[in-house]
């Protein structure tokens, strides 16, 4: 296929740590293609942070990749991140693949105007035209609905967290990516802030065509964005599909429990499941399926045998021994949608 | 049936320098015997500083806080002793709250031996035992000499909840209780909470962000919607939930992204006159919501602070601050 544009393979990466080796991801492979918006879900720890970093390679120095291949194509040429010179990257993380951290509105560097901190970005990317700088800045500003002539100059506490996301938002695409990665791009943002967001974040794909990896603990936020969405659990995705599969038909019993634990906003009475137990510790993680302690499904099979993602419907690929189980216990609310 | 807490006429306002921050105002709330109500509102509306007034840790600027019939400032000696220990209130972070050097075993016994409710330390061993067992955790000889950084994010905040159970309250405040948990996690706590009803027969607060969490902890109960200091909205939580009433209760279950994709997609958002959120310092005239209110009527909003009243002719029970709502004004909705 040519619209694809990044293309993960079999990648694991671990963290040496004190206590032992974390395994925080796990021959994780994923494919991103052209406009496409990728939902990463999956509880704090998972491993979607550490995953994302990867593609950028910034991930810190305690960590190593101990496998695979992180293909991006543009214009037709295909190159393993991994390999690119360090000078080839530092290009690559702005002009490719820029990302926008994780509380990252709250790191700002506080001395300097915003202005200047967009004028600092482009410049040490070779953009030294200020003319041609500034009018790139003031038109990302519109785009995502700042009021130029306010946040131009203004220092970035004088702005509030939703102003300071939106100038994230403009600055990671200021040198015009073809993927953004957003990591919890709205959490502990206020509900009509985060509407906001969400709104300006979508105008901002449609007027400039990149695709988004997006990571979110909040499935809600996966289910309007995405188009296609990544469960993961213990360094590992387990599910993958697109979004109205994935939570009207899931295959997983680790995404049926997520589902079946999320309240909705309609005018019944929710009935939630709890899933039992808690993620397990990364250093010495479970045998065989990484779930098996806390799923209701596991046979001995589960104890011993870890399951690889089979492709069970177009593009819905699932790692379970027993999705046939999985089928038998969707809600008729989930199946119905 | 006699509320077992009342709020009355309630401000409370906080001096930074010269200048006063008025924090809640003129708040009115009842919470009934075993009654789940929840607080609900965006960040610095004062549901925090609602909680604390209400589990005693703060005091108003003005107004009355009723503990069963009782104003709680006129309460002295085992009275007050009774009615600080009656109501217990859980934080929102579970690292912040507990102490980092201190066991579990000590920071459940230290209540017990402070009030009085165990004689020694046989005693309290068992007691924080038994604790522990209410909150689920369990085998409790595994937890109960452990320090706060060897449990989890879940396991620290059930120990949270099992401090606040020491005194045997009759109250709890829950301050997002669940809000830092995972997912995965979270409705195993909500449940517990939720089953202290029956099993201890405890009334509560639940304090959250996530209407959606409220919805669901208090299906039987009531909502009470909060902007800048004051409540907005209050009624039965499937009335609230199911057919807003107050503008601003209407824009957010507007603007909420439902795990639901399709429902989610098609949802219609009503958009707000503005974006900016007023300071607590520099409050609009009138109702604080009429700057950002799409349904504003000039003259009316703001000028007159609006007061709590059914709708007439509505369905829903819910009390509302909302003067063309409460005084039958047609609204009609301004496009930006
Ligand atoms: N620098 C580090 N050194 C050692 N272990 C780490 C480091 N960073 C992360 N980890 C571990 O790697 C695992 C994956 O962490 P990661 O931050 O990628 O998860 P996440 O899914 O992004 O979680 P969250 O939702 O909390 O952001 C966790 O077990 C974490 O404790
Ligand atoms: N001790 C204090 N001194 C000054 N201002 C305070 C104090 N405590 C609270 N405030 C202010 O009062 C307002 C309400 O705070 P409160 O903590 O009650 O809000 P909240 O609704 O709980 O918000 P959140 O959802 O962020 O927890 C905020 O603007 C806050 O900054
Ligand atoms: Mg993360
Ligand atoms: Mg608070």
């Amino acid at each position: 296929m040519t619209d694809i544009i990044l293309q993960v393979q079999n990648v694991s990466i671990i963290y040496r740590s004190p206590r032992g080796d974390v395994r925080a991801t796990n021959n994780v492979s994923l494919t991103l293609r052209k406009g496409e918006t990728i939902a990463l879900i999956g509880e704090s720890g998972s491993g979607k942070t550490t995953l994302s970093l990867s593609f950028i390679r910034m991930l810190p120095n305690s960590a190593r990749v101990t496998q695979g291949t992180i293909l991006y194509t543009r214009d037709g040429v295909t190159r393993n991140v991994l390999e690119l010179s360090d000078d080839e990257i530092r290009r690559f993380r702005w002009s490719d693949c820029a990302m926008v951290f994780q509380g990252a509105q709250n790191a700002f560097n506080p001395v300097l105007k915003i202005r200047n901190q967009f004028a600092d970005t482009a410049a040490a990317h070779g953009y030294r035209d200020k003319a041609w700088v500034k009018k790139r800045t003031l038109d990302l500003f519109k785009l995502v609905r700042l009021d130029p002539q306010r946040v131009f100059d203004a220092y970035p506490h004088e702005l509030s967290g939703g102003m300071r996301q939106r100038t994230l938002l403009a600055l990671g695409v200021m040198l015009d990516p073809q993927v953004v990665i957003l990591d919890e791009p709205t959490t502990a943002l206020d509900i009509l802030t985060q509407r906001a967001i969400i709104d300006v974040l979508k105008a901002m794909q449609q007027a400039l065509h990149f695709s988004i990896i997006f990571i979110s603990h909040d499935l809600a936020l996966a289910a309007e964005m995405a188009d296609r969405v990544a469960t993961m659990y213990a360094g590992e995705i387990v599910e993958e599909g697109p979004v109205d599969e994935m939570f009207y038909r899931p295959l997983h019993p680790y995404t049926l429990g997520l589902i079946r634990s999320i309240p909705k906003l309609n005018h019944e009475q929710d009935h939630l499941v709890s899933i039992p137990g808690e993620p397990p510790n990364l250093i010495t993680p479970p045998s065989g399926c990484k779930f098996h302690p806390r799923c209701q499904f596991a046979t001995e099979k589960c104890r011993v045998d870890p399951p690889t993602l089979v492709e069970y419907e177009p593009g819905h690929l699932a790692a379970c021994w027993h999705t046939d189980k999985v089928i038998e216990a969707r809600p008729a609310a989930v199946v119905q949608g | 049936m006699e509320p077992i807490l009342q709020f009355e006429n309630v401000s409370r306002s906080f001096h930074k320098g010269r200048t006063v921050i008025p924090v809640l105002q003129d708040v009115n709330l009842s919470v009934n015997p075993l009654e789940f109500l929840c607080l609900v509102g965006e960040s610095g509306c004062g549901k925090t500083t609602s909680g604390k007034i209400l589990s005693g840790l703060l005091k108003p600027s003005s107004g009355r806080v009723l503990f069963k019939g009782q104003d709680v400032s006129t309460l002295r000696g085992d009275d007050y002793r009774g009615y600080r220990r009656s109501l217990q209130i859980i934080h929102q972070d579970p690292y912040a709250s507990l102490n980092p050097t201190h066991t579990i075993y000590n920071t459940l016994s230290y209540p017990l031996f402070r009030h009085n409710l165990v004689r020694n330390r046989t005693q309290a061993r068992e007691r924080v035992a038994e604790l522990l067992t209410q909150v689920d955790l369990t085998p409790a000889a595994d937890i109960i000499d452990k320090y706060p950084h060897q449990l989890s994010g879940g396991q620290r905040q059930r120990v949270s909840i099992a401090r606040a159970l020491t005194t045997n309250p009759s109250v709890l405040i829950a301050d997002e209780a669940v809000s830092m948990v995972d997912v995965s996690i979270r409705i195993g706590l909500l449940h517990m909470l939720m089953n202290m009803r029956t099993n201890l027969g405890v009334t509560i607060v639940f304090i959250t962000h996530d209407l959606a969490l409220a919805k669901y902890f208090a299906w039987d109960g009531r909502i009470a919607v909060m902007y800048l200091g004051r409540i907005v909205e209050i009624g039965s939580t499937p009335d609230v939930i199911g057919d807003p009433q107050h503008p601003y209760t209407r824009v957010l279950l507007s603007a909420i992204p439902e795990a639901d994709p399709e429902k989610t997609r098609s949802k219609q958002h009503i958009q707000l006159r503005s974006e900016d959120i007023p300071a607590l310092t520099d409050l609009p005239p009138g109702c604080a919501f009429h700057p950002r209110c799409p349904w504003f009527v000039p003259g009316l909003c703001d000028v007159h602070v609006p007061a709590l009243a059914r709708v007439p002719g509505a369905i829903s029970d819910a009390d509302v601050a909302c003067i063309p709502l409460t005084e039958g004004v047609p609204l009609a909705l301004h496009t930006p």
